[in-house]
């Protein structure tokens, strides 16, 4: 089995491992680095609850591998919560019921911080147009749809 | 005073209330706890070799190399596994005459669906599993598959368990009233229609799993458990694996969807147990989307020929059916894959009082995946064919859709009484929930508007359904038919020395929001604030014994045995006040975590402080008084088989005739699910629950070629609802509190996805009407509405 030398900062600390070269970011943040936040559903790019930032980018940790992320900066839901960048989200998916089971709910907070973060408007479409690429199986979308809306409009209340 | 009677308007209630989960702030937070974040010491992983044939027999399998191979630990071949696992057959008692054969972990002689698993492999890896896996020789000779189930019973069928002579699961009639007389009166129109069902499934987002942990020294086995029925499989476990029931700990924590899927008992995860007591180390299975697709049970799969007879004057007469479901190669243990066509049966026609019913089910088997309970077992099929061919009815006579069930439906105040098929009903409101749903939708608007824009060739369609949802199941459910499977659940409610509660149910979660309306219940009924609530489910070794969530039991039984304990810790709380305060209890009452005086109000002693002087310093307590402040009560369903909830539901479409495509503008549903704990838990459970309704009316199959093969077998291929093309949904209720408990409830959970495919399919048809063209078929995808519009 082939391995390489990485380091990585993930949520603000360096995670230095040896990885398998074929392993994937999501499974290196997930056993290498500890952090079970970022969830897999189904390895081929597109449920969404994988869903990470890389380098401000947001990335599907199951289509990188752990070697391209070298040197790079990951933040994952664990570093949202933590730095309160998600807090506003947080408090509005509560509000709002926007999660059941939780499985998607990582990945839908990176996307939607994606989204606001880029100065997207508090339009439903557009929205649900955005958090296409995240399945969520059991919400049926509406309410994680209504609390992105109820913080975009937070920020910008005059 | 302090009576059940008054709960419901106590000062500190929470029953009622939009309260927000308490779980939220943990899954926001990335701290979930799913199977696959389990990581113990020592831990290794399983992965299996699966039959890549619908139907072969297996000549010889070699797993030299595999063995051999980096990593590898062990390696379990169908008949060495088959050798530590007491076979299973999924029949019940009360279904007469269904039949299965015994099914192993890993198939040994015979594979009978394409992703069957054969051999494990367990390596210190996954990946090193899944190498391993490949490496294993199977000769296979493949035999005829039998796969549609329209040509199962055939006579050159191929037969898949040669021993009962034929592909016939399972049979079963109803004949109520005299169905040929009824549509032979002059006057009766006969309407008639094939409607098709495709297979789909649950893609729940956490696909399923297990990690086992066995400790030889003690001889027990824990397993970590993504479903919906610890007890269930502790039972099952300890039965397969010859363990002592006291031996099995079974523990689920978060669970990422289940609607049904993860309920079952499945050889891979079976053989996961097997595997950690073998080597006496954890073992982690998580399928991947692949063995997902390949074995997770399927749903549906009917083809229903069925007639609806009318009067001009809008009488339904009645409903003649043959119903044929396709179960794949073995009816699913414990729970029998029966239950599907039974309920189809049961439910059809149930909102309406006709005379007369016709109705013949028969299940078969196939050379595909096992189907089996899925959310709304049997019911998206029932009342599609029920409300599909009343609105066609509609049509044949002239008459409104919303006229036609006004017409027929059950009036609100002719309960209890029997449905056409026998079922008992009470406490339903379909006249007042069809009412409501026309003010909430603007009916009439909506009419209005379809006929200007048919004339600028805008084809949009309204479709209905009324239905009824079972729910709160008694032991006639599955007990009786010797499953073991608990049709009644427990709760706890123990007060802690600072004055909080903890609670304890047999009930699980799965994302529903059971715990938080475990502790709103309690909050509410004991009288403490919700803060102070921790609740523990999802466990053998601590919770009271019960059923688990299922069956949209969960609020239902498991709320009502949570109201029971907390009123009756709450009297012994008051009878211990009462001593230390020298009152009486009914001049007491808890509000708000305090003892205080009934009439004023006014705080007599906090709980805290009541606790303290019972845990530490009974001393100060007369000798004769022994509180235990904690309570455990249980809670079954008597007197009647089911619980039936009922509604109302509407979609607005619009059909590109060029595209076929359907888009869906809106839904409404108003519910009536008796008591609402929580109404917004209730709503989001509705529209999650529609958006599963819509997609197996619009996009979801699990599309098999001629062979067996399972062509759409990746997130890509098989379209689950996205948030794009879904939309927005209107919720509303009426509240006809069940009068089996005090707390009332019904469940909520499946009703959106058993209403919303009929209300669907009545849109889409009624889009089509002035293009001459009518489908029958789901999911009705693009292609299938070009077909019918005869452009492709
Ligand atoms: S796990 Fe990465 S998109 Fe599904
Ligand atoms: S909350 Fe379960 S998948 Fe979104």
């Amino acid at each position: 089995m082939k391995t390489k030398d990485i380091s990585v900062i993930v949520n603000g600390e360096e995670v230095r491992a040896s990885v398998p070269v074929r392993r994937n970011l999501v499974d290196f943040l997930r056993t290498d680095a500890g952090l079970t936040g970022s969830h897999v559903g189904c390895e081929h790019g597109v449920c969404g609850a994988c869903t990470v930032e890389v380098n401000g980018a947001t990335v599907r940790g199951c289509l990188m591998l752990a070697v391209q992320a070298d040197g790079a900066t990951v933040t994952t839901v664990e570093g949202f919560a933590a730095s309160g960048r998600s807090a506003a989200l947080a408090a509005a998916f509560t509000r709002r019921n926007a999660l059941q089971c939780g499985f998607c709910t990582p990945g839908m907070l990176a996307s939607a911080l994606g989204y606001i973060d880029r100065g997207g408007t508090a339009d439903r479409a557009a929205i649900r147009e955005h958090i296409s690429g995240n399945y969520c199986r059991c919400t049926g979308y509406q309410s994680i749809v209504e609390a992105i809306c109820d913080v975009i409009e937070e920020r910008t209340a005059p | 005073m302090t009576g059940p009677a008054t709960i419901f308007d106590r000062p500190n209630r929470y029953i009622g209330q939009p309260t927000p989960r308490a779980d939220a702030a943990r899954l926001l937070a990335g701290r979930g706890r799913f199977v696959d974040d389990i990581q113990l010491p020592r831990m290794v992983h399983a992965a299996f070799h699966r039959s890549p044939h619908a139907h072969a027999r297996i000549v010889s399998v070699d797993v030299t190399a595999a063995r051999a191979a980096s990593g590898v630990l062990g390696v379990w071949t169908g008949a060495e596994m088959a050798a530590l696992v007491t076979p299973y057959v999924g029949v019940l008692t009360h279904m007469a005459g269904l039949r299965s054969a015994p099914q192993h972990p890993l198939a040994v002689d015979v594979a009978r669906w394409q992703g069957e698993p054969l051999v494990m492999i367990v390596a210190r890896s996954r990946a090193e599993a899944e190498d391993a896996a490949e490496l294993v020789e199977v000769d296979y000779e493949e035999l005829p598959p039998a796969c549609d189930a329209t040509t199962a019973l055939a006579k050159d069928a191929a037969v898949i368990h040669a021993d009962f002579g034929s592909n016939l699961a399972w049979e079963r009639k109803v004949d109520v009233g005299d169905i040929d007389a009824a549509f032979a009166q002059p006057g009766v129109q006969i309407v008639e229609r094939e409607f098709r069902f495709g297979r789909h499934t649950g893609v729940t987002l956490e696909s399923r799993g297990t990690v086992c942990e066995f400790d030889p020294s003690e001889g027990c086995l824990t397993m970590h458990y993504s479903g919906q029925a610890p007890h269930m499989m502790q039972v099952i476990l300890s039965r397969l694996m010859s363990l002592p029931e006291e031996n099995v700990r079974v523990i689920s924590n978060d669970v990422g969807g289940s609607f049904g899927i993860k309920i079952h008992t499945y050889g891979d995860e079976l053989a996961a147990a097997v595997a950690a007591r073998a080597l006496g180390r954890p073992v982690k299975f998580v399928a991947d989307r692949m063995e997902s697709f390949l074995t997770d049970i399927h749903a549906r799969d009917h083809v229903v020929k069925a007639r609806m007879g009318v009067t001009a004057s809008g009488t339904i007469v009645g409903i003649d059916m043959h119903d044929l479901t396709g179960i794949g190669p073995f009816s699913m243990y414990p729970r029998t894959s029966a239950i599907e066509c039974n309920q189809v049966l049961n439910l059809t026609g149930a909102p309406y009082t006709m005379q007369h019913y016709r109705a013949h089910g028969q299940v078969v088997f196939q050379n595909k995946n096992l189907m089996c309970q899925y959310r709304a077992v049997g019911h998206p099929i029932a009342m599609a064919v029920a409300d599909g061919l009343l609105e066609d009815a509609a049509r044949v006579i002239g008459m409104d859709p919303v006229e036609l069930r006004r017409r027929n439906l059950m009036a609100d105040d002719s309960y209890p009484r029997s449905s056409t098929a026998g079922m008992k009903l009470d406490d339903l409101s379909h006249q007042a929930a069809l009412k409501k749903l026309c003010e909430i939708m603007d009916y009439d608007g909506l009419r209005a508007e379809q006929a200007r824009l048919r004339e600028q060739g805008i084809f949009r369609g309204i479709g209905f359904v009324s239905m009824v949802e079972v729910t709160n199941p008694s032991p006639m459910f599955y007990g009786i038919g010797g499953a073991p499977i608990a049709s009644q659940d427990g709760a706890t409610v123990r007060l802690d020395a600072g004055g909080a509660l903890h609670v304890s149910s047999s009930i699980t979660e799965q994302g529903q929001g059971t715990n938080g309306i475990l502790a709103q219940i309690a909050a509410g009924v004991f009288g403490v604030d919700i803060d102070r609530v921790k609740v523990t489910t999802g466990d053998t070794g601590t919770v009271p014994y019960g059923g688990g969530t299922w069956a949209s039991r969960g609020a239902g039984i498991g709320g009502e045995a949570m109201l029971l304990a907390a009123q009756a810790l709450k009297e012994q709380v008051l009878d211990v006040a009462a001593v230390m305060l020298q009152s009486e209890p009914g001049l007491l009452d808890i509000r708000g975590g305090a003892v205080v005086d009934a009439a004023t109000g006014a705080e007599r002693m906090g709980l805290a402080d009541l606790a303290r002087t019972v845990y530490y310093r009974g001393n100060e307590l007369p000798s004769d008084l022994k509180p235990e402040l904690i309570a455990t009560r249980h809670y079954r369903v008597t007197d009647f088989p089911f619980v039936f909830t009922n509604g109302a539901m509407a979609a607005h479409v619009e059909v590109d005739p060029e595209t076929g495509f359907v888009k869906v503008l809106h839904f409404w549903a108003v519910e009536d699910c008796g008591r609402v704990i929580n109404p917004m838990l209730v709503d989001e459970q509705v529209r999650g629950g529609v958006v599963q309704g819509i997609g197996g009316a619009l996009y979801e199959e699990c599309l098999y070629s001629d062979d067996g093969q399972l062509l759409n077998a990746t997130m890509a291929d098989y379209m689950v609802p996205m948030a794009a093309e879904m939309p927005e949904i209107t919720v509303a209720h009426i509240e006809t509190p069940t009068k089996t408990s005090f707390l009332g409830a019904k469940g909520a959970g499946e009703a959106g996805t058993g209403g919303a495919p009929a209300a669907i399919l009545n849109a889409v048809n009624d889009a089509l009407q002035p293009m001459g063209a009518t489908i029958w078929q789901m999911p009705m995808t693009p292609e299938r509405i070009l077909k019918v519009l005869g452009k492709v």
